[in-house]
């Protein structure tokens, strides 16, 4: 910016020789110089101050339109201190398939504490902890004494303990209403129900919320306030799964296996009357965490668990040779062993021979004869069928465990794939697909999925065997129980039929363990018209009664299934058929 | 003629004192400053007496303790408003320099009422808070000094204030009470900006004022706690904060009806800071909105009287009294509708309160007083620039 001078000389001079002061001079163009310093400043304050009007003008009208856009809107916001709690804690009963209890609610309370309101913290702080032995005085005192105007003390505390707190009378102490999940049973059907937690909490409710199990799996059903009160009804029955439960216990402690599972489905429907795993726990108490793997007691060994199943899937191949037309129960397989094929070799477990018929090759568990079938079969035809049994897929029962419980599948099916598939070694899956694919090849060929609830109309699935080949598959199982491997699962009566399976458990360092193996049973009975499929999965058995300790199926997994059913059978409602079991053209004499 | 040549009266020597200071003010404001105090004691009927109840008095104690204080602060207004700018100026530097020694002194002889900050003196018949006064008292030394800089060879009144503002803010920032502190701040830069500065160094202060409540957001707990209360999407309802946005939703437009209202039973400062809730529960939008409008009006006014304005210092003073007022009403229904974090603001004029009630007196008296039309010898301006 170009200023004049404050002293222009030529003006000085010339008041000079006019004899005038020229000081006056600078005085007056200072005067000028202020004057137009203090005209633009305030021109600019003119134009900010107007910035500043709209900007607070502009500010007043935000808080205005937000105000007018909060009273427009509804109060819905819970408050504490009203009634109209929006937590629901409403949640419909589990009953089993006739009607008795499985999870239900019980009112208790909850309680917490205002410090504000409290008259004598310490006194409260040194009761509150005579009466709940795990909490700390100290600590309550601390928390009383703190800044915090609410705080939980218990969730969950018995109508005796909220007596005893009630006595101290401390107006800062308050309990609310607290709807509980409560499993009279205790751990009977523990894995089916799951356990439940609480949500979202309030004071005067907390959302029950299921945590596994079919209380996970129906959890929107369940909490629906709409069907509150229709209970959820289960095809578990009580009484079997109690009998099941009691039973597998016993034999998973004589076998000394480390973990067990039982699975009793209906043949027809696919429904789950009994769902066993063990070790289990009380859903009441569920511990925390989830089911990491296969050691937690959460672990459902018989949904969850994906295992080599062995010998058991030797009734596959057999079913689908004859299906197929390529083999009969009489047709005679070469079972020279070992059988070798590229660098692998197939044994059996003894020497059966250099031949045996279809039927003894399932009745003797023929490793080397099942894999020539399957060779007859060949690979894709294996694998289409597998699939239509369901063992390429998770199985639809009705339990988030059983969603992730996908099979394990060889991603390149070549033929030394197809050879140990037909025995179920190469390919994992759970003891529920098992028992699905059992009760589809032994019903008369239809296709079952696997439920927990009860269906008022049973459609039947599609077709996979024929009625002749699922009849003479039962024949066959008949007799692996008759005179074949499975000779401890014979129960007087009840024409018990299956198929064992011995596979050994594959090392995480890669290989198979020597000594460890799964031992299961796939049974049917009545075997000449099978209304249930058991299927018994001991995890490392060993029975110790002979020399040296035994771990195959037949020594360990029959008995204990056997057992089962003859517990099992009567309380569900079938009579032993004592005087002729000849309906399948089969002699029921004890070998 | 006189008016078609000056635009507004100017006042002559001899002049009567009463009738030429009803001529020059800004009786707009003054009358909205009125409704407002009105508007308080109508909401004090309805927010006080659950805390008259809670600490043992009549229904309308406070009401009444209202009533007395209000009538101090209106008669504070009025008076101030009669001074001369040279007397408000006079006055109000002897007024800081008692503030400031008040304020210093808070940490020896202050109480925090359990509140966990310490602003107050407890005097026998109520509470004095130094910093109320400290406000509007700096706004005016901190005008003088920031006019005083932009004469020749005046003093460097500009970096004066600042420093005097910092100081301030360092007082406020140990007790702590960071919302005053703000304002401090905020009524500086405003009067700063008015007063010529730079835009980039504005922009650099913005950018200091963020990094300061970075840091006390990560140093101070108090400070942080009520942050991440207004952060959070869900709106704790047992919080203030919630019970308020739930009182405003209650009351919808028209209100629940007079007494019918529940907040003022539920929030402990129903009374100062939330009162804009109980406001909006009992009488609706309709009275929040009549109360914006009048906060809004009073500062708007106030500014364009200020745009005509010729004496820096005048010009200055001004503006900065009245971002304090807008800014401070504007906090106080902010925070009750959420827009802003939970901060301690009274809300001028209808908040129950001693100490800030007569502080709100003088301040809104000295912006009366400023705001009253004086001769701003456009006439001369004209042939000024003409002549030059």
């Amino acid at each position: 910016m170009m200023r004049r001078p404050l002293r222009p000389l030529a003006r000085i001079l010339d008041a000079r020789a006019k004899g005038e002061n020229p000081d006056a001079i600078e005085r007056e163009n200072l005067k000028a110089r202020h004057e137009q310093e203090r005209d633009q400043l305030r021109a600019q304050a003119e134009g900010r101050l107007l910035v500043l009007a709209v900007f607070f003008l502009c500010g007043f009208a935000i808080i205005g339109l937000r105000m007018g856009h909060l009273a427009g809107s509804d109060p819905v916001e819970p408050r504490a201190a009203t009634t109209t709690a929006k937590i629901l804690a409403a949640r419909a009963d589990i009953v089993d398939r006739k009607g008795r209890i499985l999870a239900t609610n019980l009112t208790t309370h909850s309680l917490y504490a205002q410090p504000p309101q409290m008259i004598d913290k310490e006194r409260a702080a040194a009761e509150l902890a005579r009466i709940f032995p795990d909490l700390d005085a100290e600590d309550l005192h601390k928390d009383f004494n703190g800044p915090r105007k609410f705080l939980w003390i218990k969730r969950r505390i018995s109508p005796e303990q909220q007596q005893a707190v009630h006595d101290i009378g401390d107006p800062g102490l308050r309990f609310g209403p607290r709807e509980m999940r409560l499993y009279p049973n205790g751990r009977l059907a523990a894995h089916v129900l799951g356990g439940a937690k609480f949500g979202r909490e309030g004071v005067l409710s907390a959302e029950v919320v299921g945590r596994a199990g079919v209380e996970k799996a129906f959890d929107a059903e369940l909490r629906d306030p709409g069907r509150a009160r229709e209970p959820l009804r289960l095809t578990i029955d009580l009484t079997v799964q109690a009998a099941v439960e009691r039973v597998l216990a016993g034999g998973m402690r004589l076998m000394n296996a480390r973990a067990a599972s039982a699975i009793l489905m209906d043949a027809e429907t696919g429904e789950v009357v009994s769902l066993v795993s063990l070790p289990d726990f009380d859903p009441n108490e569920r511990p925390r965490g989830g089911p990491r793997d296969d050691r937690s007691p959460l672990f459902n060994h018989a949904v969850q668990g994906v295992y080599e199943l062995g010998s058991t899937f030797k009734i596959f191949t057999a079913a689908q040779a004859i299906e197929d037309g390529l083999v009969s129960p009489q047709t005679v397989i070469d079972t020279k062993g070992p059988m070798t094929w590229g660098r692998h070799r197939i044994r059996d477990f003894r020497d059966y021979g250099p031949e045996l018929t279809v039927e003894d090759v399932i009745v003797k568990s023929s490793n080397i004869g099942t894999a020539r079938m399957a060779l007859m079969i060949g690979g894709e035809g294996q694998q289409a069928f597998l699939r239509r049994l369901g063992f390429f897929e998770t199985t639809a029962l009705e339990m988030p465990e059983a969603r992730v419980a996908r099979p394990l599948i060889p991603k390149r099916w070549s033929d030394i794939v197809t050879m140990t598939a037909s025995y179920g070694h190469g390919i994992s899956a759970s003891p529920m697909h098992l028992a699905a694919a059992y009760a589809t090849v032994v019903n008369g060929g239809r296709k079952v999925e696997p439920t927990l609830v009860v269906r008022e109309v049973h459609a039947p699935g599609e077709r996979v065997i024929s009625e002749e080949t699922s009849a003479i598959i039962r024949g066959m199982m008949r007799e692996a129980v008759v005179r074949g491997t499975a000779s401890f699962g014979e129960v007087p009566g009840y024409a018990v039929g299956g198929k064992t399976g011995t596979a050994d458990k594959p090392d995480p360092r890669g290989g198979y363990y020597e000594d460890k193996v799964i031992a299961t049973f796939a049974s049917i009975f009545p075997a000449h018209n099978p209304r249930y499929v058991l299927v018994v999965t001991l995890d490392e058995p060993e029975e110790t009664s002979g020399e040296e300790p035994r771990r195959t199926a037949g020594w360990t997994a029959v008995p204990v299934a056997a057992e089962i059913i003859r517990r099992a059978a009567p309380l569900l409602g079938l009579a032993p058929e004592i005087e002729d079991g000849s309906a399948v053209g089969v002699t029921l004499a004890a070998n | 003629m006189t008016e078609m040549v000056y635009g507004s009266v100017p006042a002559g020597r001899g002049d009567p004192i009463l009738p030429r200071w009803w001529r020059t003010l800004d009786k707009w404001s003054l009358g909205a400053v009125f409704l407002l105090f009105a508007m308080g004691l109508l909401l004090g009927f309805a927010a006080s007496p659950p805390l008259a109840e809670r600490n043992g008095f009549q229904p309308f104690h406070y009401v009444e303790r209202q009533v007395v204080f209000g009538t101090a602060a209106l008669a504070a207004m009025i008076v101030v408003s009669m001074l001369s700018p040279t007397h408000v100026r006079r006055l109000a530097v002897i007024g800081f320099a008692l503030a400031m020694v008040a304020l210093a002194f808070l940490p020896l002889f202050g109480t925090d009422f359990g509140k966990g900050a310490t602003r107050w003196y407890s005097l026998g018949f109520g509470s004095l808070q130094p910093s109320e006064f400290v406000k509007p008292t700096f706004v005016v030394v901190a005008a003088w000094l920031i006019a005083a800089s932009s004469e020749l060879a005046g003093p460097p009144g500009k970096s004066y204030s600042m420093a005097i503002a910092l100081l301030i803010v360092g007082f406020l920032a140990m007790q702590p009470d960071f919302g005053q502190a703000a304002l401090i701040l905020f009524a500086w830069s405003v009067m700063y900006f008015v007063g010529g500065a730079p835009i980039t160094l504005l922009m650099g202060l913005a950018g200091a004022v963020v990094m300061a409540g970075a840091f006390f957001y990560n140093n101070s707990e108090h400070f942080a706690r009520r942050i991440d209360g207004f952060l959070s999407a869900e709106v704790d309802p047992t919080t203030q904060l919630g019970y308020a946005t739930n009182a405003i939703r209650e009351g919808g437009f028209f209100g629940v009806g007079v007494g019918e209202g529940t907040v003022k039973w539920s929030l402990p400062d129903a009374h100062t800071d939330f009162i804009v809730a109980v406001a909006a529960e009992e009488y609706g939008l309709l009275l929040v909105l009549v109360l914006i409008g009048l906060y809004a009006m009073i500062v708007v006014r106030s500014l364009f009287r200020l745009m005509r304005e010729r004496d820096p210092f005048i010009r200055l003073a001004g503006t900065g009294l009245a971002c304090i007022f807008a800014v401070q009403a504007m906090i106080n229904m902010g925070v009750a509708v959420r827009l802003m974090p939970a901060k301690g603001m009274t809300l001028p004029f209808v908040s129950y309160g001693g100490s800030s009630l007569i502080a709100g007196g003088i301040m809104v008296g000295m912006l009366l007083a400023f705001t009253r039309a004086r001769p701003q010898g456009q006439i001369e301006d004209i042939f000024a620039r003409r002549a030059r």
